[in-house]
């Protein structure tokens, strides 16, 4: 067996208990520094994911294949971002500052497991990895009331939502004896053929499934949570939430849908398609009446899922590719979007968007950046968002789902106005506050770099499509 | 005759189980609630024990009435005005919430009443012991690992939360 396929999880393992080590001997006064170390751990296990080859290991328990390298490229720039942007807000924690570093690294490592996993054993637990250092760094602020409440709600709907999700995989065993995605195909598949239809069970199985992963990616009707949790965790770790946990909820979600129950497309597809709908219709509209940013954000993170998940309705080989791509558009233009908002609560201690007014004239360059990433989120054209778009537009109409793309370009159109009322403020109101702009050099950097990726991404999107459809060809069969 | 045998001590255990659960979301003495709560895990390691999964049986005792429940009992010893009367186990959504949990339940008997399950002809190992510790380290041995990772983060997160500043 080819061990070295783990060596970047290893890596990343070994580097995290480091980092905990190191916190105890570290100058307390520049625990902060840490972050900086988090994030040379994080390039390294990039550079490891690149050196890795690709294959299965103890059997299909761990799957390294163009997929997983793909979706674990995105964890780990989704990591490196919100640690990049946290360097600056964990001075204001007096305590546990290289935990928080570390338990970002450790929810990391459950997603790298996550999209790897090839078996429902391996992959609850990597799910649950992922999820309970989010427990804690939602709660992080331990004197904020709206902080703890963000992270009791957090751990009472995960509970619940892993305790469906087992119930779900119990059902499917029950059915199949197997847990191995591979053989719950085959099995799923074989019986298919011997007794025709396979009767209620198997689409109660299912629907456990959706309902369990719908919380884990905030979709309606399963939402209700992520507003209020957005809102009251550290702004970072919203921006992580908001990325890497809906990606990595994802990945495992389409591992699962496109292998084990690809049978039965024509059942579940609907019902997707249904809450995608739901999605875009809800998260828009009611984005459109919040005056928090972290709030409007989250509503639109909920909308957001709703167009990804187009890809998985055109259950395609392009839409596998699209939603690939589309989550890398989305993961530089929302991480962005929050980072933006960091910086200005940072200086202004405010999350609201009237507070913006007048933005343009007191940093030019944070109001700027803001709009590149907003109207990414959009999808205006040259930027990312729009490449995304068009891309996952594209796949479900060429598997001839008219009206979900008729439902996602209205809606689009909603969600310009509530974005374009953020650069509104920015630009045309003249602010009442007077402050200072000093940004510190890691928030910079940070929002340089989502600005080149939306911008790079958008303008050549080329070579980032080929790299989604490489991902895109571990599910060849369609 | 044994098979019959088995299915009453079955339904008999399920019947402790799912009402002393009851009790355990409705009575009002937390105290009596964890009492119910440790009857419950016993009853459910009954249920292991029918199936032949002496071991995991063991298991459940050791860490779910032993450990969780002398756990349970500190938390309760530790927690400040717990048997306060002003302490409810109900709100204003226990009708809606009983009215969907009824809907559920006749929904999930009848689908799961309605399917044939896959049965294993396999009779059930003699020693159970051993093929469990073999597989966790050989076959299951990357979730077996990822597992102390999870622990590990659960305690870190468990201090971050609980220690006072």
């Amino acid at each position: 067996m080819n061990y070295s396929l783990l060596l970047p999880e290893i890596f990343l393992l070994l580097w995290t208990l480091f980092i905990f080590v190191l916190d105890f001997f570290w100058d307390k006064s520049k625990t902060h520094s840490l972050g900086w170390l988090s994030l040379l751990g994080l390039g390294i296990t990039a550079g490891l994911l690149f050196g890795s080859g690709k294959g299965n290991l103890f059997g299909n328990m761990f799957l390294s294949d163009g997929f997983s390298f793909y979706f674990k490229l995105v964890f780990l720039s989704a990591a490196f971002l919100a640690i990049l942007s946290s360097i600056d807000f964990v001075k204001k924690i007096d305590k546990y500052r290289g935990e928080y570093f570390g338990l970002i690294l450790l929810s990391t490592l459950g997603m790298m497991f996550l999209c790897s996993a090839g078996e429902l054993i391996t992959l609850y637990i990597a799910l649950e990895l992922t999820t309970i250092p989010l427990f804690v760094l939602a709660a992080y602020l331990k004197s904020d009331s709206r902080s703890a409440e963000a992270g009791i709600k957090y751990v009472i709907l995960g509970a619940i939502s892993s305790a469906i999700l087992i119930y779900g995989i119990s059902i499917i065993y029950g059915l199949t004896g197997a847990t191995d995605l591979a053989l719950i195909q085959f099995s799923l598949a074989s019986q298919h053929l011997k007794f025709g239809a396979l009767g209620p069970a198997l689409i109660f199985g299912i629907i456990f499934f959706i309902a369990g992963f719908g919380f884990k990616l905030a979709l309606v009707p399963f939402h209700v949570w992520a507003p209020d949790v957005y809102q009251g965790a550290p702004t970072p770790i919203t921006a992580f939430l908001s990325v890497a946990s809906k990606g990595a909820g994802l990945a495992a979600f389409v591992r699962i849908f496109f292998v084990s129950f690809n049978v039965f497309q024509p059942d579940w597809v609907m019902i997707i398609a249904v809450l995608a709908s739901l999605g875009m219709i809800l998260g828009n509209i009611v984005a459109l009446m919040q005056t928090n940013i972290k709030r409007m954000l989250a509503y639109s993170s909920i909308a957001q899922i709703g167009y990804i998940l187009i890809g998985v309705v055109a259950f395609s080989w392009r839409g596998i590719s699209s939603l690939s791509f589309y989550m890398f558009a989305y993961l530089f233009a929302n991480m962005g979007a929050f980072i933006g908002a960091i910086t200005f609560s940072n200086v202004t201690g405010s999350d609201e968007i009237k507070d913006y007014a007048g933005l343009s004239r007191k940093s030019p360059g944070l109001a700027l950046c803001m709009t590149v990433f907003l109207l990414s989120l959009v999808g205006i054209p040259p930027l990312a968002g729009f490449v995304g778009k068009y891309y996952i537009f594209a796949s479900a109409i060429e598997r001839g789902h008219i009206g979900i793309v008729i439902i996602a370009i209205l809606t689009s159109v909603i969600a310009l106005y509530y974005y374009v009322g953020v650069v509104r403020e920015m630009y045309f109101r003249k602010s009442e506050k007077e402050f200072s702009f000093s940004i510190p050099f890691s928030l910079k950097l940070a929002l340089f770099i989502c600005v080149i990726g939306v911008l790079l991404a958008g303008l050549f999107p080329t070579p980032f499509i080929d790299a989604a459809t490489q991902a895109a060809q571990v599910f060849y069969y369609w | 005759m044994e098979n019959s045998v088995q299915s009453a001590i079955f339904y008999i255990l399920a019947a402790i189980i799912v009402c002393s659960a009851v009790l355990v979301v409705t009575l009002k003495n937390i105290f009596h609630s964890l009492l119910f709560l440790v009857l419950t895990f016993f009853s459910v390691a009954g249920i292991y024990v029918l199936l032949h999964a002496e071991f995991l049986a063991a298991v459940q005792v050791l860490i779910y009435v032993g450990a969780i429940t002398v756990l349970l009992i500190f938390a309760i010893m530790m927690t400040a005005q717990i048997y306060s009367p002003a302490l409810r186990q109900s709100n204003q959504q226990v009708i809606p919430g009983i009215i969907v949990v009824g809907i559920l339940l006749v929904v999930t008997l009848t689908v799961l009443g309605n399917t044939t399950w896959r049965v294993s002809e396999k009779l059930p190992a003699s020693q159970s012991v051993n093929l469990i510790g073999k597989s966790l380290l050989t076959t299951y041995v990357l979730p077996f690992e990822v597992v102390s990772v999870v622990l590990i983060t659960a305690l870190i997160g468990a201090i971050i939360i609980a220690r006072r500043d």
